[in-house]
């Protein structure tokens, strides 16, 4: 019940002007607009095949998605101060979830946050929601889910391997966020120029924040391999000698 | 090995840690502190620049208490959901 009211009261908490990352409504042009909702396509696809297949495996594997849809969508609209710049910004929580269930479900998990903050907080928009969810949907959970892979092949210990996912998925997003607007708004104004200064725009909001995202994603994943590790070797993140009784 | 293991772990923190401190010294002074959100301080002011601007979402959600009346309800349905799978959700294998 506790629980309950606790994921009750965060989501009234959420219902605030959000300040966020997100490219707003009507920033990009008709054409870029349809072009990133065209090129999100294949990965929601997918992303609704992996979900019924994982389901087929475990059926509790949907409501844990849906639990961590939730996550997601209090991380990616929860507005923290940023004193290097003066500024507020988010994390994006994907890097977490592609840890935990996968890049595809990943993908899917942001595309019904982004729609949900879109619809009902004003945070982002619906015609720019394609862009948005290819940026911190596919382009965060794939950076965050090969990061935590690529580390724990090199015998990163979960904490390291997390934290670096966390960050790598962060900065990876608005990496993406800056490419994705700069192509949209530079009309002839020559790319690069202008990617470059709205990374540099970004930095320092981002920098420190996706520190804060590696530390949210490493507390995360450690929690859970020590209050329930059947849960991270259920979602495959762990195996079977990685057990802290066999470990 | 786990010298040279331990060694890189530590090479990585810094080379995290180190650029992010020098930038929040260097911000801390600087800054403007308007506290607006990076959509508007970067992304709405460079588009701006670059002749686009910001519409008016397409479905306006509102304001006031409609909006609390409908994250209530959605943090209720929700809530029944997940307490409804939770005894399945965290069953131990």
């Amino acid at each position: 019940m506790g629980r309950v009211l606790f994921a009750t009261g965060s989501l009234l908490l959420a219902a605030r002007p959000a300040f966020a990352m997100h490219i707003s409504e009507g920033i990009l042009p008709f054409s870029w607009a349809i072009l990133w909702y065209l090129a999100l396509i294949p990965f929601l696809v997918l992303g609704i095949r992996r979900l019924n297949a994982m389901a087929r495996e475990d059926l509790s594997m949907k409501p844990l998605v849906g639990l961590l849809a939730a996550v997601v969508f209090i991380i990616s609209c929860m507005p923290i101060p940023v004193p290097t710049a003066g500024t507020c910004s988010h994390p994006c929580g994907t890097g977490v979830a592609a840890i935990l269930v996968g890049p595809l479900v990943s993908v899917l998990i942001a595309a019904v946050s982004l729609l949900i903050q879109a619809l009902f907080l004003a945070h982002g928009g619906l015609s720019t929601l394609g862009a948005n969810t290819l940026s911190m949907g596919v382009v965060g959970s794939l950076a965050g889910w090969a990061t935590f892979r690529a580390a724990r092949r090199m015998g990163g210990s979960l904490a390291l391997s997390g934290f670096l996912a966390g960050l790598l998925a962060d900065w990876g997003t608005y990496a993406a966020t800056s490419l994705i607007l700069s192509l949209g708004i530079r009309g002839d104004a020559p790319l690069w120029p202008l990617f470059a200064k709205v990374v540099l725009a970004f930095l320092p909001t981002q920098l420190p924040l996706g520190v804060l995202e590696g530390v949210l994603s490493a507390g995360m994943v450690t929690l859970l391999y020590r209050k329930r590790p059947d849960l991270l070797l259920r979602m495959r993140v762990i195996t079977d000698k990685e057990l802290p009784e066999n470990a | 090995m786990p010298d040279r293991k331990r060694k890189f772990k530590i090479l990585l923190l810094h080379a995290v840690m180190l650029p992010t401190l020098l930038f929040a010294f260097y911000f801390f002074s600087l800054a403007p502190k308007s506290w607006e959100g990076v959509d508007e301080a970067v992304v709405e002011k460079i588009a701006k620049e670059h002749g686009r601007e910001a519409r008016d979402p397409l479905i306006d959600p509102g304001s006031g208490d409609l909006l609390l009346f409908g994250f209530l309800l959605a943090g209720t349905v929700g809530g029944f959901i997940a307490g409804y799978y939770w005894r399945q959700l965290t069953r131990k294998e």
